[in-house]
């Protein structure tokens, strides 16, 4: 496939172009070329290097430092399930492990739908929510039963 | 300022680290993450210490130090946060001291004694065995990995080769090659910075595993023998083998300052190969070399000299000398041909390679090196490299310029036929056709003058002749636009050339052969001696005209006067008193007459006026043009003489073959490309009976009736003081650990870094009125690409010395250079067996296709016997230097079908 000719790698050459002029713009190029092709295989990390003119092995180290960077494809929907502390208390890992019996699948794995990533974070801040989990920009609190979590699940495979 | 340490009132200097203070005065605090070329990382936690009046502990690595500073490193609190440290490091992974490499060099075991730990404490998950024995050169164990940051600072800011980072986070980090290639796949160059840099047994020499214990390693300081960058080595010795096990640069050495290249650092292996010569060789008349004593060898050499003298005269000899070799060796031969021999017929292979050089910047300015020193690369505003592959020839200076780059001091500019490793660093990168140069250089030249950039005050006084050259660049020929259909680098793309270099504080450039190796080579180099005296850049720190000398000691083989019109120091034998002072100084009578230079003598033998040739390390065979006129007048030689450390194809054809020693078992002095003369020590035994080079050529001239005496090599570096003024404060006991720069007229004379500070050797610099002119041989229907040559950065020169590391052969194979256009065109591909054809010869190689390469040209490096460029490059010379033109001649590829 040649790069230039694909869309998406036309969509990323563009935020390349308009962020490059800004300072350290690496973190913020990474973000929006995450949003255009889901996550961030090599190749991708490869055509970032060139058009920022930095060596390659700049780019894999912050792709790998930052949990919010992917480069496994994820599915439509990212399930981040809090395990801060206050969360971890009030029953993180019974979340987690009924999610898993729900979807099928283990922490850090995507459904065969390619429909949800199951992932862990750290303290997402609304400790006074606890447990709490995040599915891309929404967030839930309180939950308690697996009920709960099915409601949420169903509630985005309506959405597709 | 004065602070306290434990207790005691130490010295220290403003802007200095608490860590490094504490070192001057002696004191001991443990470290792991700290080197003093990488600085202050911060990382390790290591280095923490307790200073009076600040919260908690402090790590003294990126501490300053502060006036009466009260500092404690040894109480009972700091060290056990130090031992909890290192507890966790060495219980999260796997440290078994009996058979790592590092074991008695490791720092990671040095702090473990200090702090008394036995055995790690703390009972975490084993690390998994994470191995990368890919690399030729360099073996990677992750599981003895501390994360301490030293390769990854090395790889990205010393070396500037970029490939290793730190990768994931917290338990899971590691030190990954590019995005996660394995090392032997990725960018790597293999330099082994990393190797030297690691603490620990992580990151090792891959050919030394288990060939000897540090503590059982003698290290012996020397000088690199590839090229002219002059790094200094560490050579660690097994007494016990003779054989050296590893190389390390020394750190703070002038020119390197600790970096080497994958040949310096892993292209040993040639000194102790089994198929050294060890015995001096005479043909037998049935035509096979015999084994045969000093004695013998050397009594029928001089025997033969003398016959021929008498029976064809004494210009009927003639001598090579060596760019490998040290200035004593040098300077005896030269002494041999002219006194004992009594001709001039001296030359060596810079006449191959910079006596364009020589000629232009000799013409220009009087004086014909490197204008200006390593260290101050980076003081060049905008440095433009032009015919140089300098990543691949002259590594460590390319490092210095990445390293110019990334650091924002300054800025690179590429006019380079090849898309060379530079051109990825550099600012504006241009691709002339090969041979175009003078009309670029020209117009770059009218495009300066044009916009007024030229410096004014400089031209009027320091030069002369400005309004001749004037006249010529500003020719219509020269117009950026006529200069695009000659050269085809895009008009604006000139304009902006011009603009960003005149503009520049201070420019720089550097060139190598692709400037030299011209039948213009002496006019390319008037031409960028003209551009660097119309922007003022001579004669100040950063700037002037940059030669880079391909060889160890090309430098000092010509300063030695290894050439044919000057004895040492560049006096000129048609002088009266040069002359008349060696003719005093050597109590002999000289010939006044310039003698024959490598291309001369190849067509004199043939042509029969020369009859004996005597080869000191030089390898012709494969390095000079048009290999079968080089094959015939080599055969045809009536009695060769070759001396070198192998049974290199020319010495395969000698009458007697000599066997020398290498560098490392050798002393004596080594030039470097920035006119440094730094000393070689001995660290082996030569193998069985081979000597020095100037033993050899002294006992050739006792036994054809001469009177030499020097019991040893210092006295010929005394008679070189006494001779060669430049050299005159060089002596041996003042070179010292840092070398020093020519020249050095007194024993008082600091050296001197940078030359025509405040005038031109010559007085003022002189410009020259250049006209294009195109090179021997165009392409036409028949031929219709253009083939240049040059080396790659695995191999070196003929392959006598880096060919016999099979490390370097499994990386750099022979192969040639096509644009991806050509090779569609042509439907070749990557990898494909080609036979390449000139006018002189034909050979079969691979096909490396490229984008690196531009279209109508191909690229040939000239290191291997079993595909040599030289048998196809044409023995077109420059008439003045007599140069040939290596970089120009007209080629085809064909496909072969099997």
């Amino acid at each position: 496939m040649n790069r230039r000719d694909n869309t998406l790698y036309q969509q990323l050459s563009d935020v390349i172009k308009e962020q490059k002029k800004l300072r350290n713009p690496l973190i913020e190029i990474l973000h929006r070329a995450q949003r255009i092709f889901g996550y961030l295989p090599l190749e991708v990390q490869s055509f970032v290097a060139e058009e920022l003119n930095i060596p390659v092995n700049q780019v894999y180290g912050v792709v790998t430092f930052y949990n919010a960077f992917t480069m496994k494809p994820r599915g439509k929907y990212v399930i981040n399930i809090c395990t801060g502390t206050a969360c971890y208390v009030k029953g993180a890992p019974r979340i987690i492990q009924m999610l898993s019996e729900l979807l099928g699948i283990e922490l850090g794995e995507t459904t065969s739908d390619k429909l949800f990533t199951l992932t862990a974070v750290r303290c997402v801040g609304a400790c006074s929510l606890a447990p709490v989990l995040v599915v891309d920009e929404e967030s839930y609190g309180r939950i308690e039963s697996r009920k709960q979590l099915q409601d949420i699940i169903d509630q985005y495979r309506r959405r597709v | 300022m004065n602070i306290v340490i434990n207790g005691t009132v130490c010295y220290a200097s403003p802007g200095e680290t608490v860590l490094s203070a504490a070192k001057n005065n002696d004191i001991y605090i443990p470290s792991l993450c700290y080197h003093n070329k990488t600085g202050p990382l911060g990382r390790c936690r290591v280095c923490m210490v307790y200073v009076e009046g600040m919260n908690g502990l402090q790590s003294s690595c990126n501490l300053p130090v502060r006036e009466g500073m009260i500092i404690t490193t040894d109480t009972n609190e700091v060290k056990a946060h130090q031992r909890l440290v290192v507890d966790l490091l060495l219980s999260s992974g796997k440290h078994d001291c009996l058979s790592c490499e590092q074991n008695g060099n490791c720092e990671l075991q040095d702090v473990a004694y200090y702090l008394e730990i036995e055995r790690p404490s703390f009972n975490l998950s084993p690390p998994s065995i994470d191995i990368d024995e890919t690399s030729e050169m360099v073996f990677v164990d992750r599981s003895k990995c501390i994360q301490c940051g030293r390769c990854i600072e090395g790889c990205n800011n010393t070396v500037v080769n970029e490939v290793i980072t730190f990768a994931q986070r917290g338990f899971e980090t590691k030190i990954e090659f590019d995005n996660n290639i394995e090392m032997g796949k990725s960018t790597c160059v293999q330099c082994g910075e990393c190797v030297q840099l690691c603490p620990v047994g992580a990151l090792i020499d891959k050919n030394a595993i288990s060939k000897g214990r540090p503590w059982e390693l003698e290290k012996v300081t020397t000088i690199c023998p590839y090229c002219g960058v002059g790094c200094q080595l560490e050579l660690h010795i097994n007494r016990k083998i003779n054989k050296i096990i590893r190389i390390t640069g020394v750190e703070k050495a002038p020119a390197n300052n600790g970096m080497l290249c994958i040949k310096g650092r892993y292209g040993f292996d040639f000194v102790g190969n089994k198929d050294r010569l060890t015995t001096p060789l005479i043909r037998n008349s049935e035509g096979k070399f015999e084994n045969s004593t000093w004695d013998e060898a050397i009594t029928f050499v001089a025997k033969k000299f003398k016959n021929i003298i008498t029976e064809h005269g004494n210009e009927a000899i003639a001598g090579l000398a060596s760019a490998k070799v040290t200035n004593e060796d040098n300077y005896a031969f030269q002494k041999l041909i002219r006194r004992e021999i009594g001709n001039n017929n001296v030359d060596h292979c810079a006449r191959l390679c910079h006596s364009s050089t020589v000629a232009g910047l000799a013409a220009s300015f009087g004086s014909g090196a490197m204008t200006n020193d390593i260290k101050d690369i980076n003081k060049a505003g905008v440095i433009l490299v032009t015919g140089s592959d300098t990543t691949a020839a002259h590594p460590v200076i390319s490092a210095r310029i990445k390293k110019a780059v990334r650091d924002g001091k300054s800025k690179v500019i590429v006019i380079d036929p090849k898309e060379i490793a530079l051109a990825d660093y550099a600012e504006i990168y241009a691709a002339q056709r090969p041979g175009s140069d003078v009309a670029v250089i020209n117009c770059l030249m009218q495009l300066i003058i044009k916009n007024g950039w030229e410096d004014k005050d400089y031209i009027q006084s320091r030069t002369e002749n400005f309004e001749d050259l004037k006249k010529e660049v500003m020719k219509d020929k020269y117009s950026p636009e006529n200069v695009e259909t000659l050269s085809g680098v895009p008009a604006a793309k000139l304009h902006k050339i011009a603009e960003l270099f005149a503009k520049a504080k201070t420019g720089s450039v550097f060139y190598s052969m692709g400037i030299t190796q011209h039948t213009t080579g002496t006019d390319n180099v008037k031409s960028i001696a003209n551009l660097q005296m119309l922007c003022g850049n001579l004669g100040k720190p950063g700037g002037g005209v940059n030669p880079l000398r391909g060889q160890s000691n090309v430098q000092g083989a010509c300063d030695m006067g290894c050439l044919p019109n000057v004895y040492p120091a560049y006096q000129k034998v048609t002088d009266p008193k040069s002359k008349s002072k060696f003719e005093n100084f050597w109590s002999k009578s000289l010939s006044d007459k310039i003698g024959l230079t490598i291309t001369e003598i190849t067509d004199s033998i043939i042509k029969g006026t020369i009859k004996g040739l005597y080869i000191m390390g030089e390898n012709p065979f494969i390095s000079d043009p048009d290999q079968y006129h080089t094959i015939e007048s080599l055969e045809k030689t009536e009695f060769l003489v070759v001396q070198d450390i192998f049974m290199t194809e020319t010495a395969e054809l000698a009458d007697v073959v000599l066997p020398a020693s290498t560098y490392a078992e050798k002393t004596g002095h080594f030039t470097n490309t920035e006119r440094r003369v730094q000393r070689l020590n001995p660290a082996l035994k030569a193998p069985g009976q081979a000597k020095d080079d100037w033993e050899i050529i002294q006992l050739i001239a006792n036994k054809m009736g001469s009177d030499w005496n020097y019991q040893t090599i210092r006295d010929i570096t005394t008679e070189i003081n006494a001779v060669a003024p430049s050299y005159a404060g060089i002596t041996w006991d003042r070179v010292g650990k840092e070398g020093l720069q020519w020249p050095c007229p007194t024993v008082d004379h600091p050296g001197t870094p940078y030359l025509h500070k405040d005038q031109f050797t010559r007085g003022l610099g002189l410009f020259h009125a250049i006209e294009f002119k195109e090179p021997a041989e165009l392409p036409n229907d028949e031929y219709p690409l253009i083939m240049t040559t040059g080396r790659v950065l695995e191999q070196f020169h003929t392959g006598t010395m880096s060919r016999k590391s099979q490390g370097l052969n499994n990386i750099a194979k022979p192969m040639v250079m096509i644009s991806v256009v050509d090779a569609e065109k042509m439907s070749i591909s990557n990898s494909e067996k080609v036979k390449v054809i000139t006018r002189r010869g034909e050979i079969e190689t691979n096909a490396f296709v490229t984008k690196r390469i531009q279209q109508g040209v191909i690229y040939i490096p000239f290191h291997y016997a079993e595909a040599p460029a030289n048998r196809l490059t044409i023995n077109a010379v420059d008439p003045t230097a007599k140069i040939p033109e290596y970089k120009v001649c007209a080629a085809k590829i064909s496909k072969i079908i099997s």
